[in-house]
């Protein structure tokens, strides 16, 4: 196995598709001529032309409204939406019409459209730019939401976005392009809406995703060395969402710490220790833990907006303190 | 494209026909057997059946949420769509869209949609798909002009002009957004003059009552895109006779203007015209009001007849793609 950045693990699935239906084209913000503003598709104008690289006014509800009408009628687009924060303005689109146009019309239209997306705080870029509204998104029935936290796993996600007949919004972290992991050799699509784990332990049982997979690794390699050996579950998908796995883990380990980069309130968090208790009450041991961003929007200053992200201590405490 | 006379008796059977389909629907809906909203179509018969009339089999048809005369000139059927505003399952939308959201596919009718100007990206986009592929199709995108004053409208007909998109933006003005007038909501009230601002060549209708003007208009249009000259932009001057929806007081506008207007009934001007060309006699003209008389009357029927959709069946058609 390769080891690659989340980057090329993108860049990769992206040209491999593109090379595999001729029905597959990007369309967004500085994806030809500049090479993507995270240059994941650098080299893509080139090689694959201007018919299927297609750069984009800054006009979101363009760049995934006229996603949703190339797909209703058989092409596969990408619909690169800049920052998860620009989603908002192509609101419409990615809640209210794509996922809709197969139920409301009784089964007659697809939508096979992927919206990739970066989102995420961290980098100094005021409260606009660095949100993680994932689980705004992830509450309209009809749409696919899929945020993974591997290289390994981007690719072989973001390969199956691409085939799938529905919307799939495919969201990125803007701080884990260069996140190296290995990644199988060949041809792979890693299945939508299966959660999987990550890390095996039978002390507490860890639900993430995306960059909190992240800070529970790191978490869990420290509380390891203190003889703690944690669970982790990634949650690949937040819907469909399979609480399979982190369900099975928490009848094992019966503690559970829930980390997510977003807001708590309405959060995945949110959702997640619900279902843990509506499925398995009697199986906690403790208040299930949320570890999450402070309720505010996020300031410039470095040090104030690494205070109000959640840390890789911020996992560390909140696990033992449900042990 | 000269008509024949059986040509001209279809066309004048699909405007009495809406305009009996709608009248009917209104009484439904007054009995309390439809719900939700209900936006007719009266007033306007000439401009959907000139358009469907001079339209190609692969021109792309869709339209905002006064859907139903666009929906029966396609030739969906009377009974499907009075089942449909039944929220039957033998409805277009199995029961599904209603009112404002009617579709054929098969019959390259993309539907109503109800967002004011969303479906002008999604038009685009449908266009992108012809040109794409490389098939000759126009992408016929129908709207009001109160759905020029929303972002979706600009980001949409500049992407048109943009990418040379085979498209004609066809705004049916019938002088009113709800209540509000033309000129209390439009900067310009000449709407056809926005397209100047994208370099898009445009015209207006004046008389969008009288069909064979609808026809020839829409006819030059369709030229104009399909020798590859990219979007045209037409304003179709018209009037609804009734409310924008059923419970419309109407008070935002003078009795002594509807009259006028209805003076102009497209169906009597039409009736008049092929008399006095000595098309048809006022014999033939009557046979046809009988006969979409007993139509109607056997798709209320039908739709009354009708199965609402199973229980069982409210997730058939959330997504696509089935496991």
């Amino acid at each position: 196995m390769a080891i690659i950045t989340m980057r090329q693990a993108i860049s990769d699935a992206l040209w491999e598709e593109m090379e595999r239906d001729p029905k597959v084209f990007i369309l967004g913000e500085e994806v030809g001529v500049w090479g993507g503003t995270y240059a994941v598709t650098k080299g893509f104008l080139d090689h694959f032309g201007e018919k299927r690289v297609r750069d984009t006014p800054i006009a979101e509800s363009a760049i995934v409204g006229a996603g949703i009408g190339a797909a209703m009628v058989g092409l596969r687009p990408v619909s690169e939406i800049m920052t998860i924060n620009f989603a908002f303005v192509a609101m419409d689109y990615i809640v209210n019409e794509a996922p809709k146009m197969h139920t409301m019309f009784g089964g007659q239209m697809k939508v096979p459209l992927v919206i990739r997306t970066a989102g995420g705080g961290g980098r100094q870029l005021g409260a606009t730019h660095s949100q993680t509204p994932d689980a705004i998104f992830a509450h309209f029935p009809g749409l696919k939401v899929v945020s993974p936290g591997t290289p390994e796993d981007a690719k072989g996600l973001l390969k199956a976005a691409i085939r799938d007949d529905d919307p799939v919004l495919f969201i990125e972290h803007a701080a884990m392009y260069q996140v190296r992991g290995e990644v199988p050799e060949g041809d792979y699509t890693t299945p939508i809406g299966v959660s999987k784990v990550q890390r095996e332990g039978d002390a507490v049982t860890i639900v993430t995703y995306c960059k909190g997979l992240q800070l529970s690794m790191a978490a869990a390699d420290q509380l390891s060395q203190e003889g703690i050996e944690v669970e982790i579950v990634d949650l690949r998908s937040l819907r469909p969402l399979d609480m399979g796995p982190a369900l099975a883990s928490f009848k094992k380990t019966n503690r559970a710490v829930i980390v997510e980069e977003g807001w708590p309130s309405y959060g995945v968090g949110a959702e997640v220790a619900t279902r843990l208790y509506e499925a398995a009450f009697d199986y906690a041991d403790a208040p299930v833990k949320r570890v999450a961003q402070k309720e505010v929007p996020l300031p410039y200053n470095a040090a104030l907006e690494q205070f109000a992200l959640p840390q890789v201590a911020d996992v560390v405490a909140a696990v033992k303190e449900v042990l | 494209m000269a008509l024949k006379k059986k040509d001209h008796l279809e066309l004048y059977h699909q405007m009495v026909l809406i305009r009996r389909v709608e009248e009917r629907s209104a009484e439904l809906y007054q009995a309390g057997k439809i719900g939700g909203f209900l936006h007719l179509y009266i007033g306007q018969e000439a401009v959907s059946t000139g358009i469907v009339s001079v339209r190609q089999p692969q021109d792309r048809i869709i339209t905002a949420y006064r859907d139903h005369g666009l929906a029966l000139n396609v030739g969906i059927p009377a009974k499907a769509v009075i089942a449909e505003l039944l929220g039957k399952e033998t409805g277009v939308s199995k029961g599904r869209g209603g009112s404002m959201h009617m579709a054929d596919v098969e019959k390259n009718y993309w539907g109503g949609h109800a967002i004011v100007g969303a479906h002008l990206p999604i038009a685009a986009g449908m266009a992108l798909g012809d040109q794409y592929e490389g098939n000759d199709g126009v992408t016929i995108c129908m709207f009001g002009d109160g759905a020029t004053n929303i972002g979706f409208f600009h980001e949409g007909v500049n992407l048109s002009k943009v990418w040379n998109l085979p498209v004609l933006w066809l705004c049916e003005n019938n002088q009113y957004g709800m209540g509000t007038a033309v000129d209390r909501a439009s900067a310009v009230e000449q709407i056809h003059m926005k397209a100047e601002g994208y370099g898009i060549p445009h015209s207006r209708l004046e008389d969008g009552m009288d069909i064979m003007k609808v026809r020839e208009a829409v006819g030059a249009a369709l030229d104009h895109i399909r020798s590859g000259k990219g979007p045209y932009f037409l304003e179709i001057m018209t009037y609804r006779f009734e409310g924008h929806s059923m419970g419309d007081p109407q008070r935002y506008r003078e009795k002594d203007e509807v009259t006028k207007w209805e003076e102009s009934d497209p169906i009597g001007i039409y009736n008049r015209y092929l008399v006095k060309e000595k098309i048809a006699t006022q014999a033939d003209l009557d046979k046809i009001d009988q006969a979409v008389e007993t139509e109607v009357t056997e798709a209320v029927e039908f739709a009354e007849a009708s199965p609402d959709p199973g229980f069982d069946t409210l997730f058939d058609y959330m997504y696509a793609s089935k496991e």
